[in-house]
Formats: C-alpha cells, sequence, structure tokens
C-alpha cells in the first residue's frame, strides 16, 4: 500500500467525522486513528532515570542528566537488565498498540521474532511501524503509551536467543 | 507582551545560544533540538526541553526535515528560529513548518525562494531600482555566439555564476576570450553536481573591490528599516575572516543612500525578518551580488553600534509584532570589529576537532564574545569549524582595534589549534590598520 493512499487515507479521516479507518487490500492493511489531542504536558514530564527523552529538566540540570542516563546505559547499571537495547530511529510519539483497544504489540516477559512490530511512532500524521531487528525476549519496556520520544532513546531492552 | 510561548532552535553552536539567550531574556521557552554528538551543547543544556532529532551528520539531523517538525508536534513549540547555514534558507522547510501550522522566523518562503535563486534575485533587485553588476541579466544559453558577444559587451575579465550557488560557491573567472566557452561548460558541471542546478549566468569581474553588505529587518506591517552597512572584505576563499562596522570612508550620505535603496526594495518585495543586501563596492559605486534571507554571523558588530538586539527583532517580527524601532531610532554609535575563531590548523586552514582544555573568555568594556565554548567541551568533527566570534567596540576604529588586540592576547584557548594568532598579526597589520582593503587583500597577505 502506497504513502499516496495512505496519505488520501489520513485525508478522508480529517474530513469526516469518523474516528478510524480501516481498510483491507489483499494481505496488506492499513488503519487509521484519529489522534486524540493530548493535553500539552505543562508539568515537565517525569522520565525513568536511565532514559534521555525530550527533556524537560529545569536549566542547567537538564545536562546532568542526560550525561548521566547515557552513562547508566553504556554501563548497563541500575535499573537495566543485560541486553540489546532497541533505539527509537525518530522523533515522535510512542503508541504500545495498534489502537488503544488492542493489546500492546510487546509485553516485558514475551518474546519477538525479527520483523515483529515492536511499536508505533508518529510524526506529522503517519504512524511508521517499528519493526524488531532480533529475536528474543523482552525483558523491559521503557517508554510509555503516547509518551514522546526522541532519536536514539532507548524503547525497549530485549534479551536476544 | 509574550512573542511565542514556545521556540524550537534548529540550529547549534554559537548561533544557537545566541537565539536561546534572546528567548530566555524574552520569557520565551526554548526547544533545543541537536544531534547525537551534540548532547553536551552549552544551550542544550541551558534549554527548557531537548530533544535529539539524529545522528552526527548534518543531513539526518540539521538538515533534517521531518524530525524537526516532528520534534515542534511533539514539545508544542510555537515558532522555529533556523539560525543560518542548515535549513535557515532552505524555502521548502519554511513552507513545510508553516504548512504543519508552525512559524518559520524569517522571511515568507517565496521571498527565500526568489532570494535563493541569483538570477531571480538579480531580476528582482534591479527592477526594484537597485544597482546590480553589469551582466548577462538572465542565464545563459547553449549559444556560444551569444555568450562571447556578452561577454564582450560586458567586457573581460567575466565571473561565471551559478543561479544556485551563493556565498563563493560555484564561480569561476575568465580572463581570457579564449577560455571562456570551456569555462562556462566547467561551472555548469560543477553546479548541476553542487548544486542540483547547472543554470549559470555571467557578470563583470570587479578587480578590486570591497565587500560592504546593508542589514535590514522588516516586519509584516509594511516597516523596513536599515541598520546600516558591514565591511567583510577580509576575506579567505570567499570566507569571512574579520567583519566590522561601519565601513571605513563610507559617509553617512552614502549609508543613507544605499540604505534607503534596499529598505524600499524590502517593501517592493514584501520581505519580513532580518535580511543583508550583498554589495561589491568599487569607484565609490555599490553593485548588488546577492540577498541573504537570514541572520549573518557577523550580526553583533551592528548590534555593538546600534545597540540593538538584532534576533529579539526577528523573533517580534516573525510573531505579528511592529518593529521596535523605527529608522530613526537607527544612530551610528562607535565602530565594531569581529574576529571568527575557528578550530583550525593556521597554516593550512584545516578544521582540527579536540577537546577545549581551558578556555578564557576576554572581557572588559566593547568586549563581546559569542561563544558557546567551555572548559572541557569536546568540539564534534562533523561540523564548521567555528567555535566562537570575539567582537570589539570603540568609539572610534582606532580604539576598537586596540580593545581587540587586548583582548585576542588575554583570550585562553588551550587543547584546540586555532586562528587566534592570525588575528593577532592581522590586527597588527599596517594595511588593515589603514582600513578599507579590498576583498583579495588578505589571501595576498598570507600568501607573503
Amino acid at each position: 500500500m502506497d504513502l499516496r493512499k495512505i496519505k488520501k487515507l489520513i485525508e478522508l479521516l480529517e474530513e469526516s467525522e469518523l474516528a478510524e479507518i480501516e481498510i483491507h487490500e489483499g494481505e496488506e492493511s492499513v488503519r487509521l486513528i484519529r489522534s486524540h489531542p493530548q493535553p500539552a504536558p505543562s508539568q515537565m514530564v517525569q522520565l525513568p532515570a536511565a532514559a534521555p527523552g525530550p527533556s524537560g529538566a529545569p536549566a542547567g540540570a537538564s545536562s546532568e542528566s542526560s550525561e548521566s542516563s547515557r552513562s547508566s546505559e553504556e554501563e548497563g547499571a541500575p535499573g537495566l537488565p543485560d541486553g540489546d537495547i532497541v533505539r527509537s530511529p525518530m522523533v515522535g510519539t510512542f503508541y504500545s498498540a495498534p489502537n488503544p483497544d488492542s493489546p500492546a504489540f510487546v509485553k516485558e516477559g514475551g518474546t519477538v521474532s525479527v520483523g515483529d512490530t515492536l511499536c508505533l511512532i508518529e510524526a506529522m500524521k503517519m504512524f511508521n511501524q517499528i519493526e524488531s531487528e532480533l529475536a528474543g525476549k523482552v525483558l523491559r519496556v521503557l517508554v510509555e503509551d503516547g509518551q514522546p520520544v526522541e532519536f536514539d532513546e532507548p524503547l525497549f531492552v530485549i534479551q536476544r536467543d | 507582551m509574550a512573542a511565542f510561548k514556545k521556540i524550537l532552535i534548529a540550529n547549534r553552536g554559537e548561533i544557537a545560544l545566541r537565539v536561546l539567550r534572546a528567548c530566555q531574556a524574552m520569557e520565551i521557552r526554548t526547544v533545543a533540538v541537536h544531534s547525537t554528538v551534540d548532547r553536551n551543547l552549552k544551550h542544550v543544556g541551558m534549554a527548557d526541553e531537548s530533544v535529539c532529532i539524529g545522528p552526527a551528520p548534518a543531513g539526518q539531523s540539521y538538515l533534517n526535515v521531518p524530525a524537526i517538525i516532528a520534534a515542534m508536534e511533539v514539545t508544542d513549540a510555537e515558532a522555529v528560529h533556523p539560525g543560518y547555514g542548515f535549513l535557515a534558507e532552505n524555502a521548502d522547510f519554511a513552507e513545510r513548518v508553516e504548512q504543519s501550522g508552525f512559524t518559520f522566523i524569517g522571511p515568507r518562503a517565496e521571498t527565500i525562494r526568489l532570494m535563493g535563486d541569483k538570477v531571480s534575485a538579480i531580476n528582482a533587485m534591479r527592477q526594484a531600482g537597485v544597482p546590480c553588476v553589469p551582466g548577462s541579466n538572465g542565464p545563459l544559453d547553449g549559444d556560444s555566439k551569444r555568450s562571447a558577444r556578452l561577454a564582450a559587451e560586458i567586457g573581460f575579465p567575466v565571473l561565471i555564476k551559478a543561479a544556485a550557488g551563493g556565498g563563493g560557491r560555484g564561480m569561476r573567472v575568465v580572463e581570457d576570450p579564449d577560455d571562456l566557452i570551456k569555462s562556462i561548460a566547467l561551472t555548469r558541471q560543477e553546479a548541476a553536481s553542487g548544486f542540483g542546478d547547472d543554470t549559470v549566468y555571467m557578470e563583470k569581474f570587479l578587480t578590486n573591490p570591497r565587500h560592504i553588505e546593508i542589514q535590514v529587518l522588516a516586519d509584516a506591517h509594511g516597516n523596513a528599516v536599515h541598520l546600516g552597512e558591514r565591511d567583510c572584505s577580509m576575506q579567505r576563499r570567499h570566507q569571512k575572516v574579520i567583519e566590522e562596522a561601519p565601513a571605513p570612508g563610507i559617509t553617512p550620505e552614502q549609508r543613507e543612500h544605499i540604505g534607503t535603496i534596499c529598505t524600499d526594495a524590502c517593501r517592493r518585495i514584501g520581505y519580513q525578518g532580518a535580511g543583508t543586501f550583498e554589495f561589491l563596492f568599487e569607484d565609490g559605486q555599490f553593485y548588488f551580488i546577492e540577498m541573504n534571507t537570514r541572520i549573518q554571523v557577523e550580526h553583533p558588530v551592528t548590534e555593538c553600534i546600534t545597540g540593538l538586539d538584532l534576533i529579539r527583532a526577528q523573533i517580534l517580527a516573525a510573531a505579528g509584532q511592529p518593529l521596535p524601532f523605527d529608522q530613526a531610532d537607527v544612530i551610528i554609535n562607535g565602530h565594531a570589529i569581529e574576529c571568527r575563531i575557528n578550530a583550525e590548523d593556521p597554516e593550512k586552514f584545516i578544521p582540527q576537532p579536540g577537546q577545549v582544555d581551558s578556555f578564557h573568555a576576554p572581557g572588559g568594556p566593547g568586549i563581546r564574545v559569542d561563544s558557546h565554548i567551555y572548559d572541557g567541551y569536546t568540539i564534534p568533527s562533523n561540523y564548521d569549524s567555528m567555535i566562537g566570534k570575539l567582537i570589539a567596540h570603540g568609539e572610534t576604529r582606532e580604539a576598537a582595534l586596540a580593545r581587540m588586540r587586548v583582548a585576542l592576547d588575554e583570550m585562553v584557548l588551550g587543547g584546540v589549534v586555532n586562528n587566534v594568532a592570525l588575528h593577532q598579526r592581522l590586527l597588527r597589520d599596517s594595511g588593515f590598520i589603514e582600513g578599507g582593503t579590498n576583498i583579495h587583500y588578505l589571501e595576498k597577505l598570507l600568501k607573503l
């Protein structure tokens, strides 16, 4: 299913009063969900200590926090189990499930195969499927549904088979 | 009255810090976007929020339009300041920002596009009554006879220039008529591979011009002011090394005359924001070569002599407010010089990244340091080598020069190879001290 079709579907969705559109074409399908206006976090988002995210630390503190969290990832230090860290390839909003009513793509303790969808990251009204490059067990899910993520942000820890 | 609630700074290094300073002084919240190797940038640590947008290569980070727009979405930024370089003069970026519902701090996309094409820019300026370098008045075509005729009319030596070039890139001098057609072909090839557009045009090559540029500011209400000129003739390979304002020898009448031509042109084309009209100045005449539709590296010298904050004015203008000053408020006071401090080999001018192990910024009356570096900062290898600007202001040019000498001697920059010694030499050079040297002066001096 090509990008132009998807863009057209997005336009359709926006112009209508629909909340969702799902289209099946052969073996492919696309589901588009009207994003609920997220209340802009007026408080800074509290991030797990190990993950540098779009940081909301007060002036001066954020450089230290991003430095310390970087080193903690590199050492696999407290908070992160040993394993491969899957990092975000882009900036956007993280969604753990295909839609609000569905179960999450992956759960802690679950297994994944190469090519399995781990999550969606949405940017500019486009939902991107993030696929696993490893097979293994999901040890930790590091971000929450609806959380903004930056490039390279740790998303999952996977224990390679 | 807050112009914006939140601005995303789509740049790095010293200009990102400059923009952040302006935003914080205006109580505007800031979002710093950065690449993976720029987490430790000074302004990133100071910003209210930061978003890593990609790996080190600029193409995947600072030039990554979707990543920057996505960062604006997730942080709810209202506006983006593009700084200089990177996407600052990218009309497509400006357009996509606006289409996504945000404000681009700068001129409208169509203006950026108009001025980005050097041929259309010259046409627009000519129509607006701005004096231009005698030239082909349009692109060259495949007709060799026509090109030869044009060159004969203009008079050798001529310059073949890429329409999509600028900043000294994509140009070739032709002294000998026999070399004309080959030079045109070569410049076309370079333009096609360098800028994706092989359109070239021809101009008279001025033998000993000075580079004098006019700073303008305009708002969305039809107000346009000029803030005088800068002399940027001290260049090496089209890269400015030292800039100063005002230009030695330019009279208030000349300033008023060329400044008014520029502000009239701004109004005519609906220019918004900060901009610079670049001229070659020879034998008392100004010749327009190109317009830069962004804030420039050397803006501090203009700020010093006028006492006005150009970044603040850019932000207010982009927010739809009228300019905070009018032409009568622009008063030239004294003289300012700027030395660009680069982390580069002093002889070969090759960028040399490294770690700053000791940094002491000079100070005192009339000294301004615009730099993002600090003790322990590691300069990444992926970006340009400029690590700061040292600016000296004085009541007279001599006073500014004297203060600059002291400041250069006082500055400590340990751990990185740099061009401070070059600046110390230039500030003691008799030709530079006399003032009014042309754009070839520095290269000739360096060859000696």
